[in-house]
């Protein structure tokens, strides 16, 4: 019944005349490893491949083995692929979910140099010395060779290559959604759920991971529903939900988490399945959802059976055979064995029969099946063996012949001798997992049901339920009946009248639904030289790893799984979870229950990293904040460095010039003419209402209840235990109302403080804080000559000392434009903050600038900026600070109020370790050698001869080469510093260079008396 | 991700929010004497509760505001959301609140200032 012998036509060799879900109409060629192939459109990559008789897709993990295509779904272990070209490479996509498009090209991964002759399947043949945890054993000793062994486990480790062109040319959207009702899976009870929420009248999501809804009804021609064949009834409940403006219906849509208060996270594959991505679409979308109810209709997963060779290609899960002969119209085989412990295989071999391949026999595992499905095979002269298992699926990289023996149903033993059947096709089932992926990531709690052989859901955490064949319902009808139950409830919980939607009338074989309890067949040859049996294909972990497992002493299954790594990485223990749980149990000679079960992770599939990321990636993904006078800055030259989110220029190199010729040049100008730094970036926080100074005065060290309107006054805030934890001017504009510079990088964390202080601790405070560090441009003219430039600029108040003194502000005008003057000096020059509105900053730059040329005004970046005030001692809190210093460790002293009764510190302050003598203290150094720059952090010792490990007084913070003073300048916290003015330290090098010598001085290096401050 | 009902701005995500750690424990006024000891064990000491837990939470990217919540450390159901300022009406948040270790420990009672309620008592 094949459609042609021929070997050209375009739908592939084992393509059936007639049947399936494909559009024969459309014929698609498509490569695989660089040979071209023709499918159609409905194939997946998968079927399309059998469709032309591939089966070889890939080698295994570690033993690269030959492994083909086991499933039509989501949990395909092996068939591993890698697709795309260029760019859009990616690896490890699952060909069975890989829907065929145009020119589709795709290769196999992990074998070298081909697929058929792959140099790793060497670790085969040494597969006796690769047992389980072979890692941890091997390259323990010596711990010396680590590094030598770690090369070689790199390159031989990890599955699949990724683009080595990094830049994914797809666009990836995010999206929230609310929903009354999230269902989870498009099938029979997914459907059926969907209705009775949907005509209840509440918002409902139905989600399904595949192209189309369905699930498992596609996959079957012999269930009618209403006595019509099941798509029918498919296409009914379809179109009358999409008809619902209340339904989103989401296909190739996959729910991958399950977190709290029911948000789940699901990835829409918006046009992976068209090949070329529409410029107006996106490559995948990911949905964020909170529902208030979830419906969890996933179905199941059937398990493999476990035999010598199980993973050969050619050997596939029962219903994956079925599903390609119903849905594909591909056969995947000629000569098929059926190898079951329960009825629904026996569904298979009858849809084999139908198809025309050839059916060696039913291997069947039980003692005396006597169903109707065993009844029916038998009366269509099915060979059916009873009381037989499948011991080995021989072959090299197909299988070509099953060794079938009788076995002991009880113990699984081998009770006479062995026959061969030839066959290229194995259909193998050992009954079905009710998919609990979900339900087990929202902390739902399962029971073992000891007739089906499987978990069930039994208590939720979350506002959840469990539907048809994923609640262990695995009649069709009964299925369908409890989804509409279900989805009835959800919709009433959410606050509407849900009444069950009617299920139709189900004509299904009937089926028993109790496997047989035996979870491995006994080999016949030695422990450990018998044919390799897989639990977990996609990680290579055999039954005897299981067992050795156990026999090493790992009880517990969340020991077994990592030290074998059953179930971890993207399977998730899919196909191999019950199988593994059936030997643990059977070794430790206890029950299932009794072993319990591990927890599914998420994702439940792998999720791209491209969708999770979505838009905020490069430019996006952290916003740069830049002030109005950017532009000029990048316009001559600046480079720039990181501060917090702000870029910030950092200097301005002339033509030839090196990084430090450009701060040494800048630094100088600041001292000898003027220079004009970009200030914008400091934090602004404006303060107001009736308490506005009581509130200062709790939160920084000094008093400030007494300041006078006009005038500006430093301050230090510390933490509740006394450390440092920002510094600024702030200014009285008014009676009430105050103007705060906090750092740069502090000050959304400075605002944040305040907020929690009067919020938490003194709400019976009338203050309000509002940021306004992006409402004003902030220009800072400072040197010699920066009153004449003011002059020049036409300010609209008096500059001198009486009228406009040190540490006080004026509103003007300059150069016609609206300034708030302030006089304040972080380089100890005559120095003007001049704040504009922001919109005015650039023009007050370029204004400037003129004005300053024929004084040779710089421009000058935060370098040069720091040098400055380190020529003056000033600190920098995050660079002299790191949250264990207080004011006095600074010799700030000065700035800490004997008299408040309180302020943010004050009590920890009194601790009594506060007053050691041998606390670090901000002290300057002096080099002997004035050209010696002492890196920063570089660690002080008094002796550079003592043996090691060496006594540590402190470290350097902050260390410059000052143009000003002609010699290296720097600071440092060093152990009682204050106390040790005069005397030699040395900083040895790790660069093997002699230590550097030092000497301990005061901080103020520069115009120790202030005496430039007025110009 | 919780599912965070502000008082101010309504049901919100999580990532709204910051927490602010353990809730209600005073400030000792520097006016008050008590040991470093004492004051140490204000300044450094957090519960990690395993159970219900009083906790400070801010709706940092909303509205700025902060307030109280009971929740379950291990369920993360969230029992009760109740003003700054103000102590748990729920049961759960009552006995919380009463088994704390803090409750009448010298920081807590020195967290009362001495002046003010002699200036009230004029």
């Amino acid at each position: 019944m094949f459609k042609s012998s021929s070997k050209n036509h375009s739908g592939g060799d084992m393509r059936l005349a007639s049947g399936g879900r494909i559009n024969r109409d459309k014929p698609l060629q498509f490569t695989f490893d660089g040979k071209t192939y023709g499918g159609y459109e409905g194939d997946t990559l998968a079927s399309a491949l059998i469709a032309n008789g591939v089966h070889l897709v890939g080698r295994s993990f570690k033993y690269h083995r030959p492994r083909g295509i086991m499933t039509a779904g989501s949990e395909e272990p092996n068939a591993l692929i890698r697709l795309g070209e260029g760019a859009k490479i990616e690896p490890n996509i699952r060909a069975t979910q890989i829907e065929l498009y145009p020119n589709l090209k795709s290769e196999s991964q992990n074998r070298w140099p081909s697929l058929n002759f792959d140099l790793g399947a060497v670790n085969s043949v040494v597969a006796r010395m690769l047992p389980a945890a072979f890692y941890y054993k091997t390259f323990m000793w010596p711990a010396s060779m680590w590094m030598t062994y770690e090369h070689f486990i790199r390159k031989a480790a990890g599955l699949g290559k990724a683009a080595t062109d990094h830049n994914d040319p797809d666009r990836y959207e995010k999206t929230n959604a609310h929903t009354d009702v999230l269902v989870v899976g498009g099938g029979a009870s997914g459907l059926m759920a969907a209705l009775s929420a949907g005509r209840a009248g509440a918002r409902v999501i139905l989600a399904d991971e595949q192209n189309e809804f369905g699930g498992w009804l596609l996959s079957e021609s012999d269930t009618t529903l209403d006595g019509h064949a099941a798509d029918r009834w498919i296409a009914d409940a379809v179109a009358e939900l999409e008809a619902m403006d209340n339904v989103t219906m989401l296909k190739r849509t996959t729910v991958f988490g399950y977190m709290d208060h029911n948000y789940l996270t699901m990835m829409e594959r918006v046009t992976d399945h068209l090949g070329e991505t529409p410029k107006h679409m996106p490559r995948q979308k990911m949905w964020k959802i909170r529902a208030k109810h979830v419906v969890l209709a996933q179905g199941t997963h059937e398990r493999p059976l476990v035999f010598g060779g199980n993973d050969r290609p050619g050997v596939m899960l029962s219903s994956a055979v079925r599903s390609y002969i119903t849905r594909y119209g591909v056969a995947p085989g000629r000569r098929a064995v059926v190898v079951t412990n329960n009825d629904d295989a026996y569904r298979t071999a009858l849809a084999l029969v139908d198809a025309g391949v050839y059916l060696r026999a039913i291997i069947d595992m039980r003692p005396a099946p006597a169903t109707p499905l065993v009844s029916e095979a038998m009366r269509r002269g099915i060979n059916v063996y009873t009381s037989h298992a499948l011991v080995d699926a021989e072959g090299t990289r197909h299988v070509g012949r099953a060794k079938v023996a009788r076995i002991n149903p009880k113990d699984g033993s081998i009770t006479g001798d062995a026959f061969y059947l030839d066959c290229d096709l194995v259909a193998m089932s050992a009954g079905f997992t009710p998919i609990v992926n979900l339900h087990s990531q929202a902390r739902g709690k399962l029971d073992w049901d000891d007739q089906q052989l499987c978990f069930r859901p039994s208590t939720y955490h979350e506002a959840a339920q469990c539907v048809g064949a994923s609640n262990g319902i695995f009649d069709l009808g009964d299925a369908m009946a409890d989804g509409a139950k279900a989805g009835a409830a959800a919709a009433t919980a959410a606050g509407f009248k849900g009444s069950d939607a009617k299920a139709p009338q189900v004509d299904a074989p009937v089926q028993d639904y109790r496997p047989l309890a035996l979870w491995k067949v006994v080999s016949d040859a030695n422990p450990g030289a018998g044919p390799k049996a897989f639990i977990d294909f996609q990680n290579d972990v055999t039954a005897s790893d299981i067992k050795l497992a156990v026999r090493e002493g790992y009880h517990s299954v969340e020991h077994v799984k990592r030290y074998t790594t059953n179930g971890m990485a993207t399977d998730q223990g899919k196909t191999s979870n019950i199988n593994a749980l059936g030997i643990i149990a059977d070794q430790l000679d206890d029950k299932i229950p009794n072993v319990g079960t591990t927890t599914f992770r998420m994702p439940y599939t792998p999720a791209s990293f491209g969708g999770i990321a979505g838009r905020e990636i490069k430019g996006l993904f952290d916003p740069i904040r830049g002030t109005r006078m950017d532009q000029w800055h990048h316009d001559h030259g600046a480079t720039f460095e990181h501060v917090g989110q702000w870029m910030r220029a950092w200097y301005y190199p002339q033509s030839g010039e090196s990084m430090d010729d450009a701060v040494q040049r800048e630094v100088k100008a600041a001292r000898t003419t003027a220079g004009l730094l970009d200030a914008s970036t400091l934090g602004k926080i404006d303060i107001r209402g009736k308490d506005a100074a009581e509130f200062l005065n709790r939160v920084y060290t000094n008093a400030w209840l007494k300041l006078p309107v006009g005038r500006c006054r430093y301050g230090l805030m510390l933490k509740d235990d006394g450390m440092v934890m920002d510094d600024g001017v702030t200014s009285r504009l008014g009676e009430n109302h105050f103007h705060m510079t906090t750092t740069t990088g502090g000050a959304a964390g400075v605002l944040d403080w305040l907020e929690e202080w009067h919020q938490t601790e003194w709400p019976e405070l009338e203050v309000y804080m509002t940021s306004v560090t992006e409402q004003w441009s902030v220009s800072t003219l400072s040197g010699p000559n920066a009153k004449k430039i003011m002059n020049k600029l036409g300010c609209s108040v008096p500059l001198d000392d009486e009228n406009f003194p040190f540490m006080s502000f004026k509103d003007a005008t300059l150069a016609g434009l609206p300034v708030r003057i302030f006089r304040i000096s972080f380089t100890g020059e005559l120095s003007y903050e001049i704040n504009t509105p922001a919109r005015l900053g650039l023009a007050l730059w370029k204004n400037i600038m003129a004005a300053g040329e024929e004084f040779g005004i710089t421009p000058y970046g935060t370098e040069a900026m720091h040098v400055l005030r380190a020529e003056k001692g000033f600190i920098i809190v995050g660079q002299e600070t790191d949250g264990s210093v207080t004011p006095q460790d600074l010799g700030m002293d000065w700035i800490v109020s004997k008299k408040k009764d309180d302020y943010i510190g004050k009590r920890a302050l009194e601790r009594a370790s506060m007053s050691l003598d041998n606390r670090k203290q901000l002290v300057g150094l002096v080099t002997e050698n004035p050209k010696d720059i002492i890196p920063e952090g570089a660690h002080a010792v008094l002796d550079p001869n003592q043996p090691m490990p060496m006594e540590m007084l402190g470290q350097v913070t902050s260390s410059y080469y000052s143009p000003n003073l002609g010699k290296s300048i720097a600071m440092a916290l060093l152990k009682g510093g204050h106390k040790m003015m005069g005397e030699t330290v040395y900083f040895p090098m790790i660069d093997g260079q002699p230590p550097i010598k030092a000497t301990i001085t005061d901080t103020a290096f520069y115009d120790p008396k202030g005496e430039k401050i007025n110009g | 991700m919780l599912n965070i009902s502000c008082p101010f701005c309504g049901e919100r995500e999580e990532l709204e929010f910051t927490c602010g750690g353990e809730a209600h424990i005073a400030r000792p006024l520097a006016e008050n004497q008590i040991t470093d000891a004492e004051f140490a064990d204000y300044l450094f000491l957090r519960d990690n509760t395993k159970g219900v837990f009083l906790e400070r939470w801010r709706h940092a990217a909303g509205c700025r505001r902060w307030f109280n919540m009971v929740r379950d450390t291990v369920s993360h159901e969230i029992i009760e959301i109740y003003p700054m300022g103000e102590l748990p009406k729920s049961k759960q948040g009552k006995a919380a609140y009463e088994a704390c270790w803090r409750r009448n420990t010298a920081a807590e009672a020195a967290a009362m200032p001495k002046k003010s309620r002699a200036k009230k008592g004029k």
